[in-house]
């Protein structure tokens, strides 16, 4: 509870700031509102929680997204039987406040799941998701049988034009993606697109059908309503599974934003990448899903 | 006292043991630590024993704790402690429950088939392989039972909860579980022995005790010794026969007011049942009288006239010996490679995968050291199978060869084998898979991949795959530049063989990077990887 608390003062001193600058007139009011009119923000320096508190506050809070009664779909990154020092998944503080918010802005159940790599069990447990989900008063949810998978078609899809989707996928009101940023052998760098390939049943589909093409068709199926993207920890050589600590950067950082091509590039670039050097958000951005090019974008940049 | 309550004691022991071995075996939810498991199968006799024998310095209490019992008591392990023997009990308990007239008899004991089984397999064990003691050894035949007939029918009904459940959104209590299945050879030659153990129990209660099992010979020799006995009292009894009708070992001579201490395992019907209270336990003080039921080697290697009993036994004894005879064949150790091959579900439009994997050993557990130490100590219990978190552990049948059969063996279909674990060695009973530290496993090379370029979506489509380095836990199979692609390379020195590349690769028929065992274990290299740095500064944005 203290928690909440927390988080319903501090939006409660943010909507005070909002109503006092709105005191000052119909200009100023505007510029309140238009304040939270951002493509993304990007957040650093500060701890996972705080910094989401901070962005999502720049974003106009959690209710923008979440109303009361609706179901939630929170989508980390679980796939590895790794513990949060190594950054193979998204980090379970972010996830936790992410649940709270979601929760404050009155969800009815907020659902976690991935189809993970390694051993479900082993991923969920030592990831300190479970725990984390747990606490924060959500409800995690397994993804480690084919029988949780529905058949869906993807209207649009170039390659991949029909998939097996988690149930949660079918019966969730929000989808908010939250995948940690790290190097990929594959597919170059895993970001928010990328993270969407834990929702479906058989990855080997993508890998024999070209995986960059089939990473951006997904999301003719769902687009998340909300990324939030995880750069803690950066793991920036040898992901995404990690041979040892020393493939990690410590950036203290997080990138929050509705468009998920936007979102990619500019965390490609934290790890000095062209966005257009990695396939899948090229092909998005191309067939329409988001823009790559950050120079048109209007960016909230906090430093904790 | 009252010895009715010794009956009550064994029933109430036996129940223990046997759900205790049970859970164990059908637990696909990872509830039991490694220390549980190495508890639950403490007391059992081959693994114990063999532990004793194969790991240096170490004498297995549990060995120690079984031949005390056994001496002071009799075959207490058998009718409390051994899973098999308890099974076999649930069985004729049915059958009398079924069988409204189902009473036992006294009969002869098989002295010379179970010596000549006990005798062949020793023979085998020395020159030939662990074949036939894997096939016999009671608890790892109940082991393989439990896991690949008990545990199916438990996922399935969990299964059926767990459907209903996350239809009411409710996913907490239980989980959907996709079960390996296990080859049909394995899953038949299971069947056969339950199958044979079940028949003979229902009709001849400890009949499998007191002719094939090769336990039951060795510790019925060593009960004739035993400090304390049954025996019927000459003076009180009335030879009624009650004791008899429901004696399972079907050892008690009324008559002669004897018993066959070779073939009881003391289960206390008799004392229980007794309605003079004339079947007594008590310190022996016949000393050598039972000599009549006493086995005498001479007598077994003397040939006597074949009466219908006799035919039976020397059927069994050429079975025996035709079993033997193969396992000393023993050593095919190639690969059926194209026996792995999975049938193709989902259709696509790779071009890939047309030149079979070059497999010429199969890989065996990391901590097993060498293919050949691991054939000659595993009895296939399945145990590790069942522990192991990554259902990469499957039962194999002729993979290692006869000398290996239905011992463990790494299935990349089923799985990979995760570089932070090291369950199997730690639950081991026999000492087949040594347990090790988590640097030691890290280092473990118990194979090497082998990449098949010409089987690659990277070299046949001309897109992106990468799969394989994805899942490397070392970095040994990474992606290096190939056009506008990525291609994988492996550096074999720091490759551990964990298959994960082999379970990742998509291609099908046959995959573009497959692990080829190590016939000897070796110590791969640790990787080496530069400190990761960024430019970027502490409050700067790169865009």
């Amino acid at each position: 509870m203290k928690r909440r608390d927390f988080i319903r003062s501090s939006v409660g001193a943010g909507v005070a700031t909002g109503a006092a600058l709105s005191l000052g007139g119909a200009n100023s009011l505007l510029a309140a509102e238009a304040e939270t009119d951002f493509d993304l923000v990007a957040i650093r320096g500060g701890e996972p929680e705080v910094m989401f508190d901070k962005g999502i506050a720049a974003l106009g809070g959690m209710s923008r997204f979440v109303k009361p009664g609706q179901r939630v779909l929170v989508k980390p990154n679980i796939g590895w039987d790794r513990t949060p020092e190594r950054a193979g998944n998204t980090n379970p503080k972010l996830v936790k406040r992410i649940i709270e918010h979601c929760l404050d802005a009155g969800a009815k159940e907020v659902l976690v799941f991935d189809h993970t790599c390694h051993e479900w069990t082993k991923c969920y447990k030592n990831s300190g998701i479970e725990q984390a989900v747990a606490e924060a008063g959500g409800k995690i949810v397994p993804g480690n049988s084919e029988k949780y998978y529905k058949k869906v078609d993807v209207k649009g899809g170039v390659k991949l034009k029909e998939t097996d989707v988690h149930e949660l996928m079918l019966d969730t009101d929000v989808f908010i993606n939250v995948p940690v940023l790290k190097n990929h052998s594959s597919a170059k760098m895993t970001i928010a697109m990328k993270n969407l390939m834990g929702c479906v049943w058989d990855r080997g589909y993508y890998h024999k059908n070209d995986l960059h093409q089939c990473i951006a068709d997904f999301l003719h199926f769902r687009k998340p309503d909300l990324n939030v993207v995880d750069a803690y920890r950066v793991m920036t050589q040898n992901g995404p599974v990690g041979v040892s600590l020393d493939d990690l950067v410590t950036m203290k950082s997080q990138l929050i934003s509705t468009d998920i091509v936007a979102i990619d590039a500019a965390a490609a670039k934290f790890v000095g990448m062209d966005p257009s050097e990695i396939n899948h958000i090229k092909i998005a951005s191309e067939a329409g899903f988001g823009t790559m090019d950050l120079s048109k974008l209007k960016i909230k940049r906090i430093v904790v | 006292m009252k010895l009715s309550i010794l009956k009550k004691i064994r029933v109430v022991l036996a129940l223990f043991f046997f759900l205790l071995l049970t859970a164990v075996f059908i637990d696909f939810r990872g509830t039991f630590s490694e220390e549980f498991y190495e508890w639950a199968v403490s007391l059992q006799f081959v693994p114990a024993l063999m532990k004793t024998i194969t790991v240096a310095g170490v004498v297995a209490w549990g060995l120690i704790t079984v031949l005390l019992l056994t001496l002071l008591f009799g075959r207490v392990y058998c009718s409390a402690i051994c899973p098999l023997g308890i099974m076999q009990d649930v069985v004729s308990w049915f059958s009398r429950k079924v069988k409204k007239k189902h009473r036992y008899k006294f009969r002869k004991a098989w002295t010379i088939t179970r010596y000549s089984i006990l005798g062949i397999l020793l023979l085998v064990v020395l020159f030939g392989g662990i074949t036939l003691l894997t096939l016999l050894d009671p608890y790892s035949l109940f082991g393989r039972i439990a896991s690949y007939l008990f545990k199916p029918i438990v996922v399935w009904v969990n299964n059926l909860g767990a459907a209903a459940l996350s239809s009411a959104d409710v996913y907490s209590i239980l989980y959907q579980y996709d079960l390996t299945p296990v080859q049909l050879t394995v899953l038949g030659a299971t069947m056969l022995f339950f199958i044979l153990v079940i028949v003979m129990s229902f009709n001849r209660g400890r009949l499998y005790c007191n002719s094939i099992c090769p336990v039951g010979t060795v510790l019925g020799f060593l009960s004739k010794y035993s400090l304390f006995k049954i025996e019927l009292d000459h003076d009180t009894c009335t030879q009624c026969g009650k004791c008899m009708r429901v004696c399972k070992a079907e050892c008690i001579n009324i008559k002669q007011q004897t018993i066959d201490y070779s073939r009881c395992v003391a289960c206390y019907n008799c004392i229980d049942t007794c309605p003079e209270d004339a079947a007594v336990y008590r310190i022996s003080r016949k000393g050598k009288k039972d000599k009549a039921v006493e086995f005498k080697p001479v007598d077994m290697m003397v040939a006597k006239p074949l009466g219908p009993q006799m035919s039976k036994r020397s059927f069994l004894f050429t079975a025996g010996a035709g079993m033997a005879a193969v396992a000393g064949l023993a050593s095919v150790k190639k690969v059926q490679a194209a026996a792995s091959v999975q049938p193709d579900s989902t259709a696509h439009k790779s071009n890939g995968g047309k030149i079979p994997e070059d497999k010429n050993y199969a890989v065996s557990p990391p901590g097993s050291e060498s293919i050949e130490r691991f054939n000659d100590i595993c009895t296939g219990c399945s145990l590790c199978v069942s522990a192991c978190p990554s259902k990469v552990l499957q039962p194999s049948f002729l993979e290692y060869g006869l000398a290996g059969m239905l011992q463990p063996h790494m299935d990349f279909n089923a799985g990979l084998c995760n570089f932070d674990c090291t369950t199997c060695g730690e639950v081991c009973p026999t000492g087949a898979i040594k347990p090790l530290t988590m640097e030691q496993k890290h280092v473990t090379q118990i194979g090497k991949a082998h990449f098949i370029k010409a089987n690659c979506i990277v070299e046949t489509d001309g897109t992106d795959c990468g799969a394989c380095s994805e899942h490397c836990p070392t970095k040994a199979v990474h992606m290096v530049p190939y056009g506008d692609l990525v291609i994988p390379e492996v550096t074999e020195d720091i490759c551990v063989g964990c298959g994960a590349c082999e379970h990742a690769c998509p291609v099908t028929p046959h995959k573009a990077i497959y692990v080829d065992g190590n016939p000897v274990h070796l110590e791969a290299k640790k990787p080496e990887t530069e400190k990761a740095k960024s430019d970027l500064k502490e409050d700067e944005f790169p865009f």
